[in-house]
């Protein structure tokens, strides 16, 4: 059987997929990137390897999330894509019809809007996290409930309190201020909740147009608190596929399948690279007074990538311009 | 600023100064200007103030700058500049150049104070036509680099044909001169080995002059755009703008085009972003790339205007506010993907024709 790998590293979850040449989701692994993009890859790499059912081969291999490049590097990847367009080419297939995309991850929040199945216009969010999360965990665990319970428990609310949602350390100060006037910790949650869909509304959505089918994803889509939130604000359903956490992933795999249709090989290096020593290591060139900071990514002393300069003095001279992203 | 140094070097060397001129502001100048000026102000100020401190270092003595036009408070970040950097300790003289228009006899004042070498008339005429037609030349090899960009084969050979074509030029002393290094620039960019059949987008750049023109301001987002496969065209070259500002200061046709979704005037180059828009949009293009400084009024004023002239004309617009705070990553893979969009809705387009 010919599957595609797809594999979406952001700044708190790393996410894998295995989708079939039908379009099926074989197997999904879910990670927290605690800071570690390469040790966590390779352990998500492992355990998709551990569940693949025999005689499978993976034809393509595609990555996103703001770890694309890297992560691209290490298993190999035949297309390395930013996650505006993967999120927008799975979600076009798993919503039918789908004209809005809310994705809300660890730090990013996105908006994009389609029309039939091409993306017509999209935002992401720019000088402030407020409402992503990151936040929510913060949040949390300051109030010593898991992140998961915090959706149901603010579903509990009876009368949701306004929470300041601008900042996150005023917000932060608005539910404490709130808790010792004796509101009860579901109408805080609820208002928190509230907070942050005014938030991405205000900041992220300004201006656009939200028409349904609303699709709601990322991470921060598990949380039914939030999803009650945007439906009520919105006036309309919200549709969180079963696959919200690792759409990204489901993209990227979808355009490795569209990246190796013309026939050409694949350039994914194989599961062992879940255990192959991979280092990446940086220094400042001083050639010139812009001081760029290079990385290179060995392995066992080969340099196979290197990125970061502005000119072209460390391109590697077979892959010039690593950094560099093909086009249409 | 920008590109245009070497032009500018000849003009006050043949005036009998010693020219200090920072090729390409580095993170260096940038560091310097970010720690002396007040948070607030933009970071054309903020770039500018950095460049004259290394210029100071280097042992400068005058300090040329051109002055503001329409409400733009970059009218007098001269004075601000030249305030913070004798407080510093710097000695120096501060000349800044207005619009002939606005003050002839000023203009005249300065002339002469900047013509050390005493050169007669005819001579400044001479050289202020030099002056022109090297500025026009680096328009003209700036024109060619964008246009070679997405379509070379090997990455880098455009960049390097231009670098040379600007090392010719800076070297060229008569007019003739001038004219035979903008030739031979020229064919060096022929020679540049690239696939013409290659599909290409075409985007629209606007914004306020400095962040356009300065690609140490703006991440180098003509040379990325490029990179991912478009032609990249700026609303605004110093040749243009001198011919359209300097003289005589009258209405351009970027204004006109606006005249639907913005009457008037607003300061920077607010009007002329909205109205390039239109244009841009009016010629086919595939996109618009919005590019401002953190805080300016003019551009976010044109910022809250751009998404009718979008709407109404089937134009993208994509908006970057900058500043030291912007981070590389996040315009890149905003670049990715309103490149992604482009390509997506001219298939679309093709796709139903």
């Amino acid at each position: 059987m010919i599957a595609y790998l797809g594999i979406d590293v952001g700044s708190v979850s790393t996410n894998l997929v295995v989708l079939t040449e039908g379009m099926t989701v074989l197997n999904q692994v879910y990670l927290r990137t605690r800071g570690q993009p390469i040790t966590v890859l390779q352990a998500g790499l492992a355990e998709v390897a551990a569940n693949l059912p025999e005689g499978l081969t993976i034809r393509g291999c595609g990555t996103t999330g703001s770890a694309r490049q890297l992560a691209g590097v290490i298993a190999g990847a035949d297309v390395i894509k930013n996650e505006i367009t993967a999120h927008a080419t799975a979600t076009a297939f798993l919503v039918p019809g789908v004209r809005t995309i809310i994705e809300i991850g660890g730090q990013d929040s996105k908006i994009i809007l389609l029309r039939d199945g091409w993306v017509l216009d999209f935002a992401m969010n720019t000088v402030c996290a407020a409402g992503t999360g990151s936040f929510l965990d913060q949040q949390a665990a300051r109030l010593g409930i898991r992140i998961e319970d915090l959706g149901p428990m603010a579903l509990g609310s009876k009368t949701p309190v306004r929470i300041a949602g601008r900042c996150t350390v005023f917000a932060e100060s608005d539910m404490i201020h709130k808790q010792q006037l004796g509101h009860r910790t579901e109408d805080i949650l609820y208002g928190l909740c509230e907070a942050l869909v005014r938030n991405y509304l205000n900041n992220v959505a300004r201006g656009k147009e939200i028409t349904p089918p609303i699709a709601f994803q990322g991470g921060v889509a598990s949380n039914v608190g939030i999803r009650r939130a945007f439906e009520e604000t919105l006036g309309h359903p919200i549709v969180v596929t079963p696959y919200h956490s690792v759409t990204g992933a489901i993209g990227a795999a979808m355009l490795a399948r569209e990246a190796v249709r013309s026939g050409k090989p694949s350039s994914f290096r194989g599961f062992a690279a879940s255990a192959r020593p991979f280092a990446a290591s940086s220094f400042e060139c001083d050639r010139c007074a812009n001081h760029c900071e290079v990385i290179s990514l060995s392995s066992g002393g080969e340099i196979l990538a290197r990125w970061g300069p502005r000119c072209p003095r460390w391109d590697l001279e077979d892959r010039p311009g690593v950094a560099g992203v093909a086009t249409g | 600023m920008g590109p245009y140094s070497p032009a500018f070097r000849h003009l006050f060397s043949r005036l009998g100064w010693e020219v200090v001129v920072p090729d390409r502001p580095t993170q260096d100048t940038l560091s310097l200007g970010f720690k002396n000026a007040p948070e607030f102000f933009c970071v054309p100020f903020k770039i500018t103030l950095g460049t004259y401190i290394e210029a100071l270092e280097q042992g400068a003595e005058v300090l040329v700058t051109t002055g503001g036009v329409g409400p733009c408070r970059a009218g007098h970040y001269a004075q601000v500049q030249a305030d913070i950097l004798r407080r510093k300790g710097y000695a120096f003289d501060l000349v800044v150049l207005e619009p002939i228009a606005r003050d002839p006899l000023g203009l005249l004042r300065n002339v002469r104070r900047l013509n050390r070498n005493r050169a007669s008339i005819p001579r400044i005429v001479r050289l202020v036509r030099q002056v022109l037609k090297k500025i026009a030349a680096i328009d003209q090899f700036g024109a060619e680099l964008r246009r070679l960009r997405p379509r070379e084969l090997r990455r880098g050979s455009a960049e390097a044909a231009y670098d040379g074509a600007i090392k010719t030029l800076d070297a060229a002393e008569t007019l003739e001169d001038i004219e035979a290094a903008r030739r031979r620039g020229l064919e060096a960019f022929q020679a540049v080995a690239r696939d013409p059949e290659r599909p290409v987008l075409r985007i629209g750049l606007v914004g306020e002059i400095y962040v356009v023109l300065e690609p140490a301001s703006n991440l180098d987002i003509e040379k990325m755009l490029g990179e991912m496969g478009a032609e990249v065209q700026p609303s605004i070259t110093l040749s243009g703008w001198t011919a359209e500002n300097v003289v005589t200061e009258v209405g351009n046709r970027a204004k006109e085009a606006a005249g639907p979704y913005l009457g008037a005037a607003i300061g920077g180059h607010g009007q002329e972003s909205v109205g390039n828009a239109v244009l841009f949009a009016k010629r086919g293009f595939d996109g618009l790339v919005q590019l401002a400084p953190f805080t300016c009024i003019p551009e976010i004023v044109a910022r809250g205007i751009l998404p009718a002239v979008s709407r109404d004309l089937d134009l993208p617009v994509l908006s970057f506010f900058l500043d030291e705070q912007t981070g590389e990553a996040g315009v890149r893979t905003r670049c990715e993907a309103f490149v992604d969009m482009l390509w997506q809705r001219r298939r679309g387009k093709e796709g139903v024709a």
